[in-house]
């Protein structure tokens, strides 16, 4: 669990970044290189090449080894992972809040109840 | 019933929004008063808060101990520095899983919304890599512990 952990600070914090989640979702229509993401974000090529590593090293994103375009491609799998921890982090207060109505309407005035018979 | 918002803002901030169907007073006394909190903030089935305390005042202790009743447990410390009646309070708190975490600065407002509240937690995290942190785990990890394993998972 502490590996699996730390991995997923990696990703929090790499998408923490405005700019690195724009590369993202630039990266979802397709791979692209550095030359073609630097000027869109109007971003010398060094800025984005730092960036790329924190999303490499956060396993958001893989690129080619091969070559020198080095295309970066999305890796999925790490984003849905994420975005399931928050779901996970909004399930315990959707729980929460839920149980907070029903307490909420208890503490209503008699009268204000009447709408709801059906939850009494 | 209106959904609950959940968004990051900037490096260090979370936002959470959700409307209630109750006046700002009565959505203020649930967030402050020990024998309602009690009652709700629990995340999933299972879970019980008997130890709750909410001194509600500048300087305050907060305390709340969680328990699923099967041996799995953790709590959460903090103080409340600011609050004005029915509209808003400040505060910092942290899990102990069994470790402290680092301090989350939360600012809860209460706005009227037609015959309803709006409400609006505000956390302030010391830095992008504890936000990270919290959002991966937060209380979830201590619940999760007591279930045992989470290898499967991630």
């Amino acid at each position: 669990m502490q590996a699996g952990t730390s991995r997923l600070n990696a990703t929090f914090a790499a998408l923490a970044d405005p700019t690195r989640r724009a590369i993202l979702a630039r990266l979802a229509s397709g791979e692209a290189t550095v030359n073609e993401l630097a000027d869109p974000f109007a971003m010398t090529q060094p800025a984005i090449s730092k960036h790329l590593k924190v999303l490499e090293r956060a396993g958001l994103i893989s690129r080619d080894r091969d070559a020198q375009r080095r295309p970066s491609r999305l890796e999925p799998k790490r984003l849905a992972e994420a975005s399931r921890w928050l779901d996970r982090y909004r399930k315990f207060w959707e729980a929460s809040f839920a149980r907070l109505d029903t307490v909420l309407e208890e503490l209503q005035p008699r009268k204000a109840r009447r709408e709801k018979p059906s939850r009494r | 019933m209106s959904k609950l918002t959940l968004r990051t803002e900037g490096d260090t901030h979370v936002v959470v929004t959700r409307r209630f169907a109750a006046p700002p007073q009565a959505v203020y006394r649930a967030h402050t008063e020990p024998e309602l909190i009690q009652k709700w903030l629990l995340g999933p089935e299972g879970w019980t808060m008997p130890v709750c305390i909410s001194e509600a005042r500048a300087g305050g202790r907060i305390r709340y101990e969680w328990t699923n009743g099967k041996g799995g447990a953790f709590h959460l410390t903090g103080e409340y520095l600011e609050l004005e009646a029915w509209r808003r309070i400040v505060h910092v708190e942290r899990m102990h899983l069994p470790a402290p975490t680092p301090n989350n600065h939360v600012e809860t407002t209460f706005d009227a919304d037609g015959d309803g509240t709006l409400m609006t937690i505000r956390m302030t995290l010391p830095d992008a890599q504890t936000r990270a942190a919290m959002l991966a785990t937060g209380m979830e990890r201590g619940m999760e512990a007591s279930y045992g394993r989470l290898e499967g998972m991630i």
